[in-house]
């Protein structure tokens, strides 16, 4: 979560708000906070951290693991009318990548803000061209992009 | 997110179809398990849920529906003190 803290502004800068979640008590998410996180970002984790200790929350977004009683990685991006607009799921060993999180949400508030007239092509980032779909790009994505664009 | 008194019962998140339709006391209480459960789809509106919090120094109630209007980045791990 030290990850997501340590780049709380460029998520703010955007419009978003963080909730993380786990089954630890919100004590024990002081704790963390008091004694480790707040080591790794200055000012220590700066958004909500919710406690979910009977997995009622994990359980309604398909995250819980009932074997081990805990919750895997689970990431989604709500968008302001409150539709999932993004989601992905990991299971504990391997770390998600913020980075991609930052670059969907850029994605997401770019077709947003265009009402879906713009769409953008694999591995868009901030500044580079997208697509206006509709019938005249049918058959013609290839004159606009190749996947040798992908930076 | 108002800040919200400390005690002794074990506070627990609520969500989805779970969601108490009236009443905000849960203090200590059973919970049964859910049988129709909601299931986070992406598209769909995202489930509702209330939780207790930590949140800069206080601990507070957090819920999705008080981001209504803004994007929100909704995060789930393991487990405090993991490593990864």
């Amino acid at each position: 979560m030290s990850a997501v803290a340590d780049r709380y502004q460029d998520l703010q800068d955007l419009g978003v708000e963080v909730i993380s979640v786990s089954v630890d008590s919100h004590f024990v998410h002081k704790m963390w906070n008091d004694h480790e996180l707040s080591k790794m970002v200055e000012g220590g984790v700066p958004f909500a951290m919710a406690s979910d200790q009977a997995g009622n929350i994990g359980r309604a977004y398909g995250v819980w693991d009932e074997n081990q009683g805990v919750e895997l990685r689970g990431r989604f991006i709500i968008d302001p009318d409150g539709v999932i607009q993004a989601m992905e799921v990991l299971t504990p060993p391997v770390g998600r990548r913020i980075d991609e999180t930052i670059r969907q949400i850029q994605a997401y508030q770019l077709v947003r803000k265009s009402k879906g007239a713009q769409a953008t092509p694999a591995g868009w980032k901030p500044g580079e061209p997208t697509l206006k779909p509709g019938p005249d790009l049918v058959g013609r994505v290839w004159e606009v992009w190749n996947p040798s664009m992908e930076t | 997110m108002a800040e919200v008194a400390i005690g002794c019962g074990r506070v627990t998140a609520t969500a989805g179809d779970d969601m108490p339709t009236n009443g905000r006391d849960r203090l200590g209480s059973e919970r049964a398990p859910q049988e129709a459960e909601m299931m986070a789809t992406a598209g769909q509106k995202a489930p509702e849920f209330s939780a207790p919090a930590y949140h800069k120094g206080g601990f507070t109630e957090v819920s999705l529906s008080e981001f209504a209007g803004k994007w929100v980045l909704l995060c789930f791990y393991p487990g405090d003190f993991t490593f990864v």
